[in-house]
């Protein structure tokens, strides 16, 4: 698992190099899903039942899984779904207006003869 | 908006089967696995499927209420749902039940009602850019 | 009765969006909602400082779910003199947006994204728990991505691209920085965390995790290395985001820095701090060099924005009492300050009638708004360090903190950076004020309606009264900061606020299923 996480942000730093938003944008996808499974990774992987405190009990059974991951990772691909999305969008715009998604050719905000 | 048949037929069927699961796996998460996300995004992949098919005006036309009032519903709903705590002086969110029924279920609800008004109002959103 | 007060920064905000929302398609009713919403949330903040000042740190546990297992909000000295100052400028920027904003962005949903920008502020400032923190400062980043690209012209989407680009980065190194303090502790309450990290074998790990800290939130902040998507995005949205954004959004990073490096990471300072010490020295001097590198009002106050952060983290990586103190008295002025500026550079922008502030374009502005530049003049001089305003105390502080701790070099590096911030306020004052005007100046103030000047001119002239206040009657405001300081060098009275003095940690799953791990054969 470790070992997964390390190729996958290997892979996300060598998107993040290139100058296309789109590949910077990818890199993004495989460093939060590298995060993700790094999370679940030290939050100890185990085999077991959901963690649902049964009916008539008050605590949670003997060998469930680990709760807390689940729902940091949950909440995390929520946030990076939205995120994303609104990427997506601000990528297919910024061609639009643009032409180009190429970072280092965009200049409208920071012209190059006007400082 | 893809012109297909099968498509259009496929979703005449599935948007209400869709609709029905996910307002059962809603009431399934208050005791056991699914929940108002899980529920929420269902449906609105159901009314995703039904813009993709028919068009984003006609989807509009179905849903009958535009998603960022249902998303600022749902917010409202679930802010609420934490306030019934007020005459039990207990502090914010602290679940009251009745009868096996709890507050949960409300804030289920606004979770519900968030994601799908969310998640339609980025799918109008890129459909309309995108000129689909 | 006063754990509803201790969530109220986050409750008015977020009901407020979500009846703007209702009310998508009414903008006069969403105008009306903001500007009650943010009036009740400075009202609120008000008590709640008070509260937090006079009667200790309070708590309130969410669901109550015992700490460390829910989420824990905590109002200690410093989150409540934080909330306080940020739902200030929150009505700031909300009645000048009345005056400003034009209906193409308001229609796209301004006043709702405002406030949710506004929960996400408040919600950082006031959580005791690291995931939590993460989860706010993600609602303040989407709601700031809509903001920054609202309205959607091409230098705005241009701006946004770097902007988003680098902030999906911090945010995932945030988030794994995250997850492998949880994985060798098997806590996120702070609190706990700060109770649980000496007692953790691999201290090493303690100290790549903390570094790890450093870049997300130095990314959030600007500080040296991170520092170049500001001045690439912040001038090209509407002013009264520009305004909340150089206000407030850096700062919440320099916040959760200052929360980080006092509570949590104190193990390891001699590398943490020193690390945190070389970039406030590098940032201050390029901020303000790169301020006098342009020729346009807008991004050299950018620049600047920059070069003041490194004097707050300057503070906080001396980390005496003093310094501490000075950081957060310093970060109440810079916030009001950095505000003021951004807003009225908008209003020299109408004044001028040019699409930018451009250097070039400016000029004549005694003769064309006479008030204005008496307006002005406050927040120039205190940013420059006059005596007595509230620049000069705030820098005063923290040359007395690095002297008494024989950071030298340091304390040079403060004094040259306010020595370019002088050369640039001087420049800015004599290319805007006394150049003959460009263009003849635009009526613009007096043909608007009388409500609109209003609401353009209110703000800057309660935010100079506050740093000509705090200026001239320094005392109150030291005194809270002294306090601040001292709860942020003894976190004792935190950690006991926020556990109800529990003497033995309680055991977590992680370090539970450690355990049935190791049984296994």
């Amino acid at each position: 698992m470790s070992l997964a996480v390390g190729g996958m942000v290997a892979g996300a730093i060598y998107l993040f190099l290139s100058r296309q938003f789109l590949r910077i944008l990818f890199g993004v996808i495989l460093l939060s899903n590298a995060v993700n499974v790094a999370i679940l990774t030290v939050g100890r992987l185990t085999q077991g039942q959901p963690p649902l405190i049964a009916r008539n009990a008050e605590i949670m059974a003997q060998g469930v899984s680990n709760p807390l991951p689940q729902a940091l990772i949950l909440t995390a691909i929520v946030i990076g779904f939205g995120l994303l999305s609104f990427a997506l969008a601000l990528g297919w715009r910024a061609y639009q207006e643009m032409g180009t998604l190429d970072t280092s050719a965009m200049r409208v905000a920071e012209p190059e003869d006007r400082p | 908006m893809m012109d297909s048949l099968i498509l259009r037929t496929g979703v005449r069927i599935l948007l209400p089967l869709m609709l029905l699961f996910s307002i059962f796996i809603l009431w399934r998460g208050h005791h056991e696995p699914g929940g108002g996300f899980v529920g929420g995004l269902i449906c609105a992949v159901g009314f995703a499927l039904h813009a993709l098919a028919f068009g984003i005006d006609a989807m509009r036309r179905v849903l009958k209420a535009d998603p960022r009032t249902i998303l600022g519903a749902g917010l409202l709903l679930g802010i609420l749902s934490g306030f019934i705590t007020v005459p039990t002086g207990e502090p914010y969110m602290t679940a009251q039940w009745v009868g096996g029924l709890g507050t949960p279920v409300l804030f289920d609800i606004g979770v519900y009602l968030v994601v799908v008004g969310g998640v339609l109002a980025m799918v109008c959103a890129l459909m309309e850019e995108g000129g689909a | 009765m006063n754990h509803w007060l201790t969530a109220a920064p986050i409750l008015v905000p977020l009901t407020t969006a979500a009846l703007c929302m209702l009310a998508w398609n009414y903008p006069v009713v969403q105008r009306v909602l903001s500007l009650a919403g943010s009036v009740t949330l400075v009202v609120l903040a008000g008590i709640l400082a008070a509260t937090t000042l006079n009667d200790g740190i309070q708590v309130v546990q969410m669901g109550a779910w015992a700490a460390p297992f829910g989420i824990t909000l905590v109002a200690d000295p410093l989150s409540a003199l934080m909330i306080v100052i940020a739902s200030i400028m929150g009505l700031c920027c909300a009645v000048y947006a009345l005056g400003d904003i034009d209906p193409v962005r308001e229609r796209g949903g301004f006043h709702p994204i405002f406030q949710v920008l506004m929960v996400g502020v408040c919600g950082a400032f006031i959580t005791g728990d690291l995931f939590n923190l993460y989860v706010w400062f993600e609602v303040m980043l989407i709601s700031s991505f809509v903001l920054l690209s609202l309205g959607g012209t091409k230098v705005q989407i241009d701006a946004a691209v770097k902007y988003v680009a680098i902030n999906l980065v911090a945010t995932a190194c945030l988030l794994l920085a995250v997850a492998l303090l949880y994985g060798i502790t098997g806590t996120l309450n702070m609190a706990d965390l700060s109770q649980r990290l000496p007692q953790v074998a691999n201290q090493g790990l303690v100290s790549a995790i903390a570094v790890l800290f450093i870049i997300a939130f130095g990314m959030k902040a600007a500080l040296f290395p991170f520092f170049f998507w500001l001045p690439a995005a912040y001038h090209t949205p509407a002013v009264a985001v520009q305004a909340i954004f150089a206000g407030l959004l850096t700062k919440v990073g320099v916040y959760s820095l200052l929360r980080v490096f006092t509570l949590i990471f104190i193990g390891d300072t001699g590398w943490t701090h020193s690390i945190l010490l070389w970039m406030a020295g590098i940032t201050m001097i390029v901020g303000a060099l790169g301020s006098l590198a342009t020729r346009d009002l807008t991004r050299a106050w950018s620049w600047q924005v920059v070069a003041h952060i490194g004097s707050m983290v300057m503070g906080l990586a001396i980390a005496t009492p003093l310094a501490l103190a000075a950081t957060a008295f310093y970060l109440v002025h810079d916030i009001v300050v950095k505000t003021n500026l951004f807003l009225s550079a908008g209003l020299v922008r109408r004044l001028s009638g040019g699409e930018d502030t451009a250097f070039a374009r400016l000029g004549g502005l005694f003769k064309a708004a006479p008030w204005l530049c008496v307006l002005l003049f406050i927040p120039l001089a205190s940013l420059a360090g006059f005596p007595p305003l509230s620049g000069f105390w705030g820098k005063l502080l923290l040359v007395k903190a690095g002297l008494e701790t024989q950071h030298y070099a340091m304390v040079a590096a403060l004094l040259v950076s306010g020595l370019l911030t002088i050369w640039l306020v001087g420049r800015v004052w004599a290319e805007m004020v006394w150049k003959a005007p460009v263009q003849p100046p635009a009526a613009l103030l007096a043909s608007m309606a009388r409500g609109r000047a209003y609401a353009l001119m209110l703000p800057l002239v309660l935010l100079s009264l506050i740093t000509f206040g705090i200026g001239v009657n320094p005392d109150r405001l030291l005194s809270v900061a002294a306090q601040v300081g001292a709860s942020l060098h003894d976190t004792s009275a935190y950690v006991e606020a926020v556990l109800g003095g529990k003497a033995e940690p309680v055991p977590t799953l992680v370090g539970e299923l450690q355990h049935q791990a190791g049984d296994r054969p």
